[in-house]
């Protein structure tokens, strides 16, 4: 891994800490609140806000000097997604006919 | 291939050599670079296993969805969610003290470390007490399993099949025992850093084990942000 | 640590001092169950896969003699679904998937791109240790009583009726399991990090590509297996209801989950001795292969297209039509890539200077092998067809044409191939031509009645049948035995050579690569001193130009 930025990294770190508990706060409030289908739209995509944020700045990926490891969790969730598309193409469409 | 533009000797003992350094390897960075992209490839290996159960618990979670908003409610969101916080705030104690080893504070190194372990076993000590509760209310698949006129939410005359119910509690156990057994093996590796921290092994120059052990402790604090809304928040509105 | 080669001398007798290679730098049992060495784990890998085979293939035989006659006479119903279920898992599991990645691959990636070893040596070591517990188990779960209800696995059979020992075979395939994903994240690490200068990804032999494509199905496919056999396992034991239709399961859940691993398993069997054929191919046609950066890709989109196609094993399970379709056009698409080896190969062939040694041998049987058992797969990726054949000896036949008649004959093209390397003697060379020989006659003998038992009707895992049927399976039981002939004979000479073969030279072929620049045997640590490529691979131009001092060795 290349030297970490000369600038400190503590003040990312305690606001993407922040943003981590707000994040998991309005998860639970919002889930409160009748959206019908949109309560898992919403929960998902800011769980994933997280995830983005613990991979990109905890675990370092945004300041990867190769693209390599990107390459390695792009794949990953790709065929992770791959596994759940491709199985509700099946569930999804079972009742169709 | 590594970044020397010039031929290597095949022996890389250089005159005063990290004696971390395995003798494989031409360069310390080199051997950082693969214990880094090995670590990253083992998490792959990981997001596809717990990959299969998320898998298993969308497809049962569209066709029961109401026995599973109903089995989801019986759980303790509070409690979750106070869990998601604790492994939150222990992802920054695991960063600052990756910090606190590239500038040479070693109190704060070691201090770090242990209040990332204290938030570990407080993890499991929640989580003990929901399965204690689980275990109480008779939701723990098996023999003693029961979930009779539980409604489902939003629907107050229709109850719960308890059947469906027990496949969404399967999934919760599974799901969340196998990732409480990831992080009894995260805290097993931080107890072995803490040590190593203890011994002084760690510098600014060398902390490679501190950074992949902390890629996997946030990895399984990533599973646990998708769990929580996933298992805890099915369908909360009153 | 010195790295000095105590070189051959000559003692005032006459006698030489043997020169030190990796396999006598040090003598005793602890010196290899505790090595890091890459090249000796490849040999303990040899060991243990061939003793698995040997397990594998004696159910083939037991199989076969059953199937000699229309009546179940040799076995009882319920023997024989174990016979057919552990030589399947056994076969899949502890023979072909560790196979050419844990012995040719672990031997030579390393060499091949200019290291001293894998990236990770203990962790080398940790998955040869990982598949030896996970064989033991699967050894003792064998003799406590087996395993009936095919290596698929299928719930709810295999979760709530069988009553045999489900439980014990999916822990040790589990296990094993992880013997394999280490094994992958190994050489993506070592390819990535460990080249030597100059070893630029375009220059890397295919071989290295083949692997590293495997070793991406590994990592992503085998933990969906791991933890789908978590399921079963926990299903059987604690009644959950996830597979089960009477508390609400989806037994076809379990087919989804194991067959996204198990259909690109079938990936991590041939693309690996897709790499060893095109070496040989190359090296015996004295040219480059044509279109390298085509045959880079095409094992680079096997392994991401092979992803993609898995429900084409259940067409008739119960998916919905729709799904259905949309696995069969993926299906054809993953052929394509296939197809593009093979023109590659026989377009490297066109006009080169061919010769027929051993290696070669397998390498054509290979190559029109390949090419039936990939074109049987279209026919089973048309729904029409699949609907009649599915669950028949001709699905039997296809995947049996790619397993064995491709990637076995790789891996065996393989072994004669670099044996040289490894052992540092060379074979009878006349002998491994019969032998060759004998294993393509042998092959088709088995399994081309079975294409046309399944054609005609012939369900698989059945141990009787009509009448009608039996020449069809004397004719395969006949071929079996031919073929056991043909793999014993290898073995046998290849044990014969390590005593009283001639030692070969570092380069008997005059082939292209790193490795061949090693000493035969090579030393612990390959190379004297960390070489430095300026050369693309397969420069068969440069090494047949007339000024070359190696000569080919003489027979």
């Amino acid at each position: 891994m290349s030297d970490h930025s000369k600038s400190s990294p503590l003040p990312t770190y305690f606001s993407v800490w922040i943003a981590l508990l707000a994040g998991t706060l309005i998860t639970y409030e919002v889930a409160k609140i009748d959206l019908g289908v949109f309560n898992a739209a919403v929960a998902l995509i800011i769980a994933t806000t997280k995830a983005l944020l613990v991979a990109l700045f905890f675990m370092h990926l945004k300041g990867a000097s190769e693209k390599l490891l990107k390459l390695v969790v792009i794949s990953t969730v790709f065929f992770l997604f791959i596994l759940l598309a491709l199985s509700m193409a099946d569930y999804g469409t079972r009742l169709w006919s | 291939m590594h970044d020397s533009s010039t031929a290597v000797q095949g022996e890389a003992h250089g005159a005063a050599h990290n004696p971390a350094l395995l003798h494989h390897f031409a360069t310390e960075e080199q051997q950082r670079d693969s214990a880094n992209l090995g670590m990253w490839i083992f998490l792959a290996t990981e997001v596809m296993f717990f990959g299969g159960l998320f898998c298993a618990y969308l497809i049962y979670r569209g066709w029961y969805f109401g026995d599973f908003a109903a089995a989801s409610k019986s759980i303790d969101a509070a409690l979750g969610g106070a869990n998601t916080a604790v492994l939150i705030c222990s992802s920054l104690t695991v960063v600052l003290a990756i910090w606190a080893a590239q500038t040479s504070r070693r109190a704060l190194l070691i201090g770090m470390l242990i209040l990332t372990m204290l938030f570990g076993l407080t993890f499991l000590g929640i989580k003990g007490k929901e399965y204690k509760d689980k275990f109480d209310e008779h939701h723990v698949p098996g023999a003693s399993f029961s979930f009779d006129h539980e409604p489902i939410p939003g629907h107050p005359d229709q109850y719960a099949n308890p059947k469906h119910a027990q496949i969404f509690f399967a999934l919760y156990f599974i799901m969340t025992g196998l990732h409480a057994l990831h992080m009894i093996v995260g805290l097993g590796l931080f107890a072995w850093l803490l040590w190593m921290a203890w011994k002084g092994r760690f510098t600014p120059e060398y902390h490679t084990p501190l950074e992949i052990g902390g890629l996997y402790w946030h990895f399984v604090d990533i599973v646990w942000i998708y769990l929580f809304p996933l298992l805890y928040l099915i369908d909360r509105h009153p | 640590m010195s790295m000095s080669m105590a070189t051959a001398t000559v003692q005032p007798a006459g006698q030489t001092i043997e020169r030190e290679n990796y396999l006598n730098k040090h003598y005793g049992v602890g010196s290899w169950l505790f090595t890091t060495d890459h090249k000796r784990i490849a040999l303990l890998y040899l060991l243990s896969i061939t003793f698995f085979f040997f397990i594998g293939g004696f159910f083939a035989l037991l199989i076969r003699l059953e199937l000699l006659t229309p009546a179940g006479d040799l076995v009882q119903a319920d023997t024989y679904n174990k016979l057919f279920t552990m030589h399947g898992q056994v076969m899949v599991f502890f023979f072909l998937i560790p196979s050419i990645p844990a012995v040719l691959g672990n031997f030579l990636v390393p060499m091949m791109i200019g290291a001293k070893d894998l990236a990770f040596p203990r962790i080398n070591l940790l998955s040869w240790y990982l598949y030896i517990i996970g064989g033991a188990m699967m050894l003792h779960c064998m003799l406590t009583g087996g395993v009936d209800t095919g290596w698929t696995f299928y719930v709810p059979f295999s979760t709530a009726f069988s009553n045999t020992k489900v439980i014990e075979a999916g822990l040790a395939i589990f296990v094993a399991g992880f013997s394999s994903i280490l094994t992958g994240l190994n050489f993506i690490v070592t390819i990535h990090r460990m080249r030597a200068p100059g070893m630029t990804w375009s220059r890397l032999p295919l071989f290295i590509w083949a692997h590293y494509a495997t070793s991406i199905i590994q990592i992503l496919g085998t933990p969906v297996i791991a933890i789908t056999l978590v399921l079963v396992v926990a299903e059987r034991a604690l009644h959950l209801g996830i597979f089960d239709p009477k508390l609400g399961g989806d037994p076809l859940l379990f087919q989804h989950l194991f067959w996204f691993y198990s259909h690109p398993a079938v990936y991590i069997m041939i693309l690996p001795s897709m790499g060893v054929v095109t070496e040989i191919i190359a090296c015996f046609s004295r040219k480059r292969i044509f279109g390298y950066g085509f045959v880079a890709i095409s094992s680079i989109s096997i392994a991401v297209f092979g992803f993609l196609v898995w429900a084409h094993h259940m067409f008739v399970a119960g998916i919905s039509v729709y799904a259905a379709l949309v696995f069969s056009i993926l299906s054809y698409a993953v052929a394509v890539p296939s197809a593009v080896k093979v023109f590659n190969w026989t377009a490297t062939l066109y006009k080169g200077s061919i010769r027929y040694d051993a290696p070669m041998l397998y390498a054509f049987g290979f190559l029109g092998l390949f090419t039936i058992g990939g074109l049987t797969g279209l026919f089973l990726a048309c729904l029409g067809i699949d609907m009649h054949v599915h669950d028949t000896y001709f699905v039997i036949a296809h995947f049996h044409y790619i397993m064995v008649g491709g990637a076995l004959m790789g891996y065996l093209g393989g072994m004669h191939f670099w044996w040289p390397k490894i052992s540092g003697k060379l074979y009878p060379e006349g002998w491994a031509r019969l032998a060759a020989l004998i294993v393509f006659i042998g092959f088709n003998l088995t399994f081309f009645p079975q294409f046309i038992l399944g054609y005609l009707g012939m369900p698989r895992r059945y141990y009787q049948y009509p009448p009608e049927f039996q020449v069809l399976n004397v004719l395969s039981t006949a071929g079996a035995t031919v073929l056991g002939i043909g793999y014993l004979l290898p073995m046998i000479y290849f044990l014969w050579s390590m005593r009283y073969g001639k030692p070969a030279p570092d380069n008997p072929w005059n082939a292209a690569g790193l490795e061949w620049k090693t000493p035969s045997p090579p030393t612990t640590f390959n190379f004297e001193e960390e070489p430095v490529v300026t050369w693309e691979a397969y420069n068969y131009e440069e090494l047949d130009a007339p000024h070359k001092e190696e000569v080919p060795v003489a027979r």
